[in-house]
């Protein structure tokens, strides 16, 4: 499918000097997740915010369908990209519904509120993953699993075409991971581009037709996901050996022998 | 599914929340009249319901003495009427700046608007002593003090709430002790003791003119703040995620600081420093109605009007002598907080 967001050499800094990358270019797809892998402190949100219109980049250029990210607003941006942040806690306990239909905020006016329609939207967003009755509760009383739910369930409402998921694995234990994958796989079968970053080569190996790999500033791979994530470029990505195992399913798994 | 009883939970919360926007019309009503009825020369509420019917242009007909029109409509009326002004646009103001700074222990004043206007109105008394002068000085210093503040935040260039109420905590500071100064300066027999009252804070000297000075940019500030209520919730988030939701964060912010510091700058010019209103109504009302902005800033414009009318009547009336409503706010507002934290209702624990 086509693509919808594109990085092109793109350099961010945030004192304006000393990058924290530079010269990224890459693609993001309609109906496809891309994936991107890094160690810690490479810059993956950084990058996933420069996307998402947060940070103004020293050098290059993010296009949103064709359109130059710096000459769109707020609005037009958040009609287009739908962001999950990693966990965070508000400062007022908000029920779960108010926070999803904040999800509705780039479709109403300056001084509007959310009319009942807005609302059957964000209730119609947490039905779909089913989450209606969590609907009254309040939102920082959730636990992280729901949270997450809730967070989705926004961006859903959002109805945006382009998803940017900041480690939407971090905080969840094994089974609430798994789920959350087996969600973003279905979203982008569904047609929407999903950019996620992760610290795990198995979620980008299980569930991304793309990974981009970033360290030492630089994009060290971007491409198909089974090409890019070899022994030899992981284990030099994270410093240690790393093998690649295939499983009778067919499924690809991550070994670090440290 | 269970989709259906859940679907009805959610109407059912429209419903409740319907019921208190009820009170929150009936409840300032109830207050003016009560404000008008407390206090040392008895009045009785149907003599106020017709002197005020009278005076809004009604054909009524009834008796009452001259006495009792002029203690209404010209001693009683433009105080309650700046009681509740200035209490529901300093709980209004406090609300909207919790949001906005993510921090449910701010007031109005985080940003350095009373130390401002207490430093210009110090300036005007001991300059020139005249009230027109007090109170323009009171409001350009205030306006001044959130300036710099807002000026300072931007000059160290780090993002995040917390730079600017460290900014208004740094100016509120200075400005603190410029007032020092003038009070050092001031004649200690003469305009010491005027410079230490105006500081308490009051409503005794309050006439209709002060409040058709103030009334416009007050009232237009905070039907502003109102109409940006839910874009409050959304910034409440931060102000990354409320660009990601479509919110022009910087713009917003900007506006909202624009409109706190004309309302509080104002009121503060002609009530001088009226603490603890603005911290405390807004956990009352969030009590009442929930953290959602859309209820939380007409309750906290209802209840701080309601409030300021009753405090106000204790000052004027709990002895021969009026105590500075300044110091019975601190008094009354400072335990009344302690209890509220106690409650650990207060919404955001």
């Amino acid at each position: 499918m086509g693509v919808v967001l594109t990085v092109s050499n793109l350099t961010f800094a945030y004192d304006g000097v000393n990058p924290v990358w530079s010269d990224i270019t890459l693609e993001v797809h309609a109906g496809e997740v891309l994936s991107v892998l890094g160690p810690n402190g490479t810059g993956k949100s950084t990058l996933l915010r420069c996307m998402a219109g947060l940070h103004v980049p020293s050098n290059g250029q993010v296009t949103i369908e064709g359109n130059k990210i710096e000459k769109m607003s707020r609005k037009e941006i958040a009609q287009a990209i739908a962001f999950v942040p990693q966990m965070h806690t508000p400062v007022f306990s908000f029920t779960a519904i108010e926070v999803v239909v904040m999800g509705r905020t780039a479709h109403i006016g300056m001084f509007a509120s959310p009319s009942t329609s807005d609302y059957s939207i964000a209730e119609q967003a947490m039905e779909t993953l089913g989450i209606l009755d969590l609907a009254k509760k309040s939102y920082n009383e959730t636990s992280g699993g729901e949270r997450q739910l809730i967070l989705f369930a926004r961006a859903l409402a959002q109805e945006s075409r382009i998803l940017l998921l900041d480690e939407p694995t971090s905080h969840l234990d094994f089974g609430n991971q798994a789920r959350t994958l087996v969600l973003v796989r279905k979203l982008a079968d569904q047609g929407l581009a999903v950019v996620m970053t992760t610290h795990f080569p198995d979620h980008a190996l299980g569930f991304s037709e793309r990974t981009a790999l970033i360290a030492d500033g630089t994009l060290q791979g971007y491409g198909i996901t089974d090409e890019k994530l070899n022994p030899k470029i992981l284990s030099r990505l994270y410093g240690l050996p790393i093998e690649v195992c295939t499983l009778e399913a067919g499924d690809k798994v991550c070994i670090a022998r440290a | 599914m269970a989709s259906h009883t859940n679907k009805s939970a959610i109407n059912g919360g429209r419903n409740n929340r319907s019921k208190w926007s009820i009170l929150l019309w009936v409840a300032p009503v109830a207050a003016l009249c009560l404000g008008l009825v407390w206090g040392r020369y008895p009045v009785k509420l149907t003599e106020v319901l017709l002197v005020l019917a009278k005076y809004v242009g009604l054909p009524v007909t009834g008796e009452w003495s001259s006495v009792v029109e002029t203690v209404v409509l010209h001693v009683r009326l433009p105080r309650v009427l700046a009681a509740m002004l200035i209490g529901g646009g300093l709980s209004i103001s406090g609300a909207a700046f919790q949001g906005l700074f993510r921090n449910p222990l701010v007031s109005p004043y985080v940003l350095g608007v009373a130390s401002g206007a207490g430093f210009g109105a110090a300036l005007g008394i001991i300059i020139w002593n005249q009230p027109v002068m007090i109170q323009g000085c009171a409001f350009l210093f205030g306006m001044v003090a959130v300036g710099s503040a807002w000026l300072m935040s931007k000059f160290y260039r780090a993002s995040g709430s917390m730079i600017i109420v460290l900014a208004g905590v740094i100016v509120g500071a200075f400005f603190q002790s410029l007032l020092s100064l003038v009070k050092y300066l001031a004649d200690p027999d003469d305009k010491l003791p005027m410079i230490v009252y105006w500081l308490m804070g009051s409503l005794s000297s309050i006439a209709m003119k002060d409040l058709y000075t103030v009334l416009l940019p007050m009232g237009l500030c905070m039907v502003g703040l109102l109409m940006v209520r839910w874009r409050l919730n959304v910034i409440s988030f931060g102000d990354e995620e409320a660009r990601t939701l479509g919110v022009e964060a910087g713009k917003l912010r900007f506006g909202v600081v624009i409109a706190v510091t004309i309302i509080t700058a104002s009121a503060v010019s002609v009530s001088g420093i009226v603490g603890w209103v603005g911290l405390v109504v807004p956990h009352l009302a969030r009590m009442l109605v929930g953290p959602d902005y859309r209820r939380l800033m007409p309750a906290s414009l209802a209840l701080g009007a309601c409030y300021l009318v009753v405090i106000d009547g204790i000052a004027r009336n709990i002895s021969a002598a009026e105590i500075p409503l300044g110091i019975l706010t601190a008094t009354v507002g400072a335990p009344f907080f302690a209890w509220l934290l106690g409650k650990g209702r207060t919404g955001w624990a």
